[in-house]
């Protein structure tokens, strides 16, 4: 009777272990499934490609460039206005703050990463847009600007998380070996505890693309969302806001082009993944 | 020992109820009506809905508003009972078995930001920004200032409607494209140089209705057909499935008599 | 000389930076909570709380997008804690082979990664399509059940890791079959991973909106539970979504989302306790 039960506990722990194959599986097949056969119809050229997207015309075009390179463009502009303030703000902390402040901050910098991204949007779209207008001069703020901008302070909350914890872990004793070479406060932190913490600041830089790259609700509400192809003050549309926007009316043809770009996206998020996995297992490796 | 009864316990609970729901996948439950489709029809929808379900107890009303072209192909797939439109059917929607029923005409507003000066446009002066070809408000008897378009996603009913009857089908160029009513309106709200359209029903006073070619839109002016934007609200049924009694039940009450006053509260015109 | 002033030069100025990133980022922190604070408190009553919304009244009230939302996280959660301990007790538990251990553990990385809009539209197609489940909470659940699989997993493993050897040895020393060491011995110590995992994605579930968009719907009927979970329904954070876009109405939504913030702060300040509970128990 025991071992009956316990045959069966191994199979059901087994089954379990075995599900976020299955669901990798499932969602991989999914989009395989769905995004090929308009790849096939429009062909991959012409998908990939293409600098216009006017899937509702009587001759309809499915060109994707230019949400691929919003998407590159917005990612490497919140990149670059995120990881520096995220990268020192996350320094500060780890090695310089009092502890009440590291503790504090550290709360409501969680609090951040909680907020749904539809507030981050909808603050953007009531506060950001019209600033950016106001500031640069032009007709209308909604741009790839403002979107990157929102990005920017989206990734914030996991570039400081991951990079204090790995700052936190870096040996004391390194520290102290240095100070007692007579090396400032500041030369002992960027010259020994960020090299030593490097594996995890990447994976956290790493980790900020990807939620840049995904991102939907927010970019949404404040890149203006017309298929142009990609200006810094320009009304842009990205690859998941291409997706979400139009869903829900789409058909035929239309909708399969629309799970391609899922595809595209997915094939995105996969790079990133892996260069992730490399870059995180490579630190463990040297430790 | 206490933890262990517990915790053991809990497991339990949770993996019946993952089986309990596991298998309790819905099929139109009796008593249900689901509607599913246009956005632009929320407010006529709701209020229909919950006046039907104040007739009806016992009758459970559900609308998701998902847009025309996704209630269109969720009656098409039979994933609800009445689909919701606020355009035509398409010949090969009707093709595929769809049934159009005209529920009521909405008028589409051009608004824009309420410091502007322009108060008044014609059809082809509309065209004309939509298309790209007029740029200033100064063009247009306004002060100096970059017209902002905006516009609808593709696929929208509002937008559908606007552009075929302007013309300016496949030909806009727009400055934002954004996927609903709310947006469209604030965003003309904080921009003072914002044009754009929506749902007689969802303008209210934030922001200024413009006259098309001198006619102010108003119920009387949707109906007798002399303002010019306007669309119909659809139901979308399947021909030769029959309702179910409950969703039989709503579509007469919809098209009836008493139902008029309902439809009219929400902004609309009663198509019959 | 000179060369130690360049040295302090550099050390103020690396401060100056550490400084003055540090102070946007509490600018950006403050102004954010600040601005939905601003907005949204004054719109809160029990009114708002308690009633349902009227197309006929023109009233706006959250009651049915709580309890969705409630019981969105039930079931989400109730399918999730099996599944996630169950994969977590497998791999340090019955997983003798490392390649298979690599491979869930890939496949857990690769979850997290993927954006909630691909998760929304393959639970769109696999639940809602395939499996007939319509639009519904059943359907969104499910979704987010796969979306926070990895963060079950991982906190319940990494509790699982801090388990003493001896312990299960103890127990297979006195003759007692694998599960019933498992039940009784490995199970109960990770308790805090699961409890902690649980809370991370009731938090990830309070804040998700793209995912469930396609899949749960978002009508604000009010249901029991049973109904509830096979209709459409929107979360509090879809809800915001809706109401934000489709109707205008930024009050409102703003009121949600100081709703969301307090709940945000809630499920982190619990994190925290559990885990200092947790703590001071393992030590003592």
């Amino acid at each position: 009777m025991s071992k009956t039960i316990d045959k069966v506990m191994q199979g059901f722990f087994l089954l379990c272990g075995l599900i976020t194959v299955g669901c990798v599986c499932l969602i991989t097949f999914y989009l395989i499934i769905s995004g090929i056969p308009a790849v096939r119809e429009i062909g991959l050229g012409k998908f990939l490609f293409g600098k216009v997207w006017a899937s509702t015309a009587k001759e309809p075009l499915y060109g994707i460039m230019p949400f691929i390179l919003t998407s590159v463009y917005g990612t490497v502009g919140a990149i670059m206005i995120g990881v520096p303030i995220g990268f020192f703000t996350a320094v500060y902390l780890a090695k310089f703050a009092p502890g009440w402040i590291k503790k504090s901050v550290g709360f409501v910098v969680s609090l951040l990463a909680s907020i749904p991204s539809v507030v981050y949007g909808l603050v953007g779209m009531l506060v950001l847009v019209p600033a950016v207008r106001e500031l640069f001069q032009i007709a209308d703020g909604a741009t790839l600007f403002a979107a990157m901008i929102v990005l920017a302070v989206m990734i914030l909350p996991s570039i400081i998380n991951v990079s204090v914890t790995a700052l936190d872990a870096v040996p004391k004793k390194y520290e102290q070996g240095a100070l007692a070479l007579g090396a400032t406060e500041c030369e002992t932190c960027f010259r020994v505890s960020v090299p030593a913490a490097k594996s995890g600041i990447i994976a956290s830089v790493v980790l900020g693309i990807g939620r840049a790259v995904g991102e939907a609700m927010a970019v949404m509400m404040v890149s203006g969302n017309v298929a142009n192809m990609p200006k810094l003050f320009g009304s842009v549309r990205f690859l998941t806001t291409a997706v979400a926007s139009e869903m829900s009316y789409a058909s035929g043809l239309q909708k399969q082009a629309l799970f391609s770009i899922a595809l595209v996206l997915f094939v995105f998020i996969m790079v990133i993944n892996f260069v992730l996995r490399k870059v995180t297992l490579g630190g463990d490796g040297a430790k | 020992m206490m933890k262990r009864k517990i915790l053991t316990a809990v497991m339990a609970v949770s993996m019946a109820v993952s089986c309990l729901t596991g298998c309790g996948s819905s099929g139109g439950a009796k008593g249900t009506v689901t509607t599913d489709g246009s956005t632009s029809m929320e407010k006529v929808i709701g209020a229909l809905g919950e006046s039907f379900m104040e007739r009806n107890q016992g009758i459970n009303f559900s609308y998701n508003p998902t847009g025309s072209g996704s209630g269109i192909s969720a009656v098409a797939n039979g994933t609800c009972d009445i689909g919701l439109s606020s355009r035509n059917l398409k010949e090969e929607e009707k093709a595929d078995g769809l049934q159009e029923t005209v529920l009521a005409i909405d008028g589409i507003a051009v608004i824009v930001n309420k410091s502007n000066e322009v108060a008044d446009l014609s059809l082809e002066q509309i065209a004309g920004i939509y298309t790209g070809e007029i740029t200033n408000w100064s063009e247009l008897g306004g002060s100096d200032g970059e017209i902002v378009v905006i516009g609808r996603e593709s696929g929208s009913g509002t937008r559908d409607g606007f552009e075929s009857i302007t013309g300016t089908e496949d030909a806009c160029v727009l400055r934002q494209e954004l996927t609903s009513t709310g947006d469209v309106i604030a965003t003309v709200k904080s921009n003072e140089n914002a044009i754009g359209y929506a749902s007689l029903a969802s303008v209210d006073d934030a922001v200024l209705t413009l006259s098309v070619g001198g006619v102010l839109p108003s119920s009387e002016t949707v109906l007798d057909g002399s303002y010019a934007i306007q669309r119909p609200f659809v139901l979308v049924t399947k021909e030769g499935k029959e309702l179910s009694a409950a969703a039989k039940a709503f579509f007469d009450y919809a098209l009836s008599e008493e139902a008029k006053e309902v439809i009219e509260g929400a902004g609309v015109v009663p198509a019959n | 000389m000179r060369w130690e002033t360049t040295r302090n030069f550099k050390q103020a100025a690396w401060k100056a930076l550490m400084l003055v990133s540090a102070l946007i980022t509490c600018s950006i922190l403050v102004f954010m909570i600040g601005y939905v604070l601003g907005q949204g408190v004054k719109g809160l009553s029990i009114d708002f709380l308690t009633t349902k919304p009227s197309y006929l009244t023109e009233h706006i009230g959250i009651l049915p997008d709580i309890l969705n939302t409630v019981y969105i996280l039930v079931v989400a959660i109730a399918v999730l804690l099996p599944l996630g301990v169950g994969a977590a007790v497998y791999l340090s538990e019955y997983a003798k082979n490392d390649k298979v251990v690599r491979v869930i553990d890939y496949a857990a990385d690769i979850l997290s990664g993927i954006p909630s809009i691909i998760y929304g539209l393959v639970g769109m197609l696999f639940f809602c399509q395939f499996l007939r489940m319509e639009t519904s909470l059943l359907a969104g659940a499910l979704t987010l059940v796969i979306m926070n699989l990895p963060t079950l997993m991982r906190t319940t493993r990494e509790s699982l890791l801090s388990v003493a050897k001896g312990l299960r040895e103890g127990g297979y020393g006195l003759g007692a079959s694998k599960w019933r060491v498992v039940r009784s011995i490995v199970i109960p110590e990770c308790l805090d991973g699961m409890i902690t995992g649980c809370i991370l994605s009731a938090g990830r579930i309070l804040g998700e909106s793209a995912a469930l968009l396609f899949t749960a719907g978002f009508a604000h009927t009010l249901h029991g539970f049973f109904d509830g979970i096979t209709n459409a329904g929107a979360t509090l954070t879809v809800a915001l979504y809706v109401y934000a876009k489709e109707q205008g109405e930024f009050q409102v939504a703003f009121s949600i989302a100081v709703i969301l913030m307090l709940l945000a702060v809630i499920v982190n300040m619990s994190a925290e306790i559990v885990k200092a509970v947790f703590k001071r128990k393992k030590e003592g």
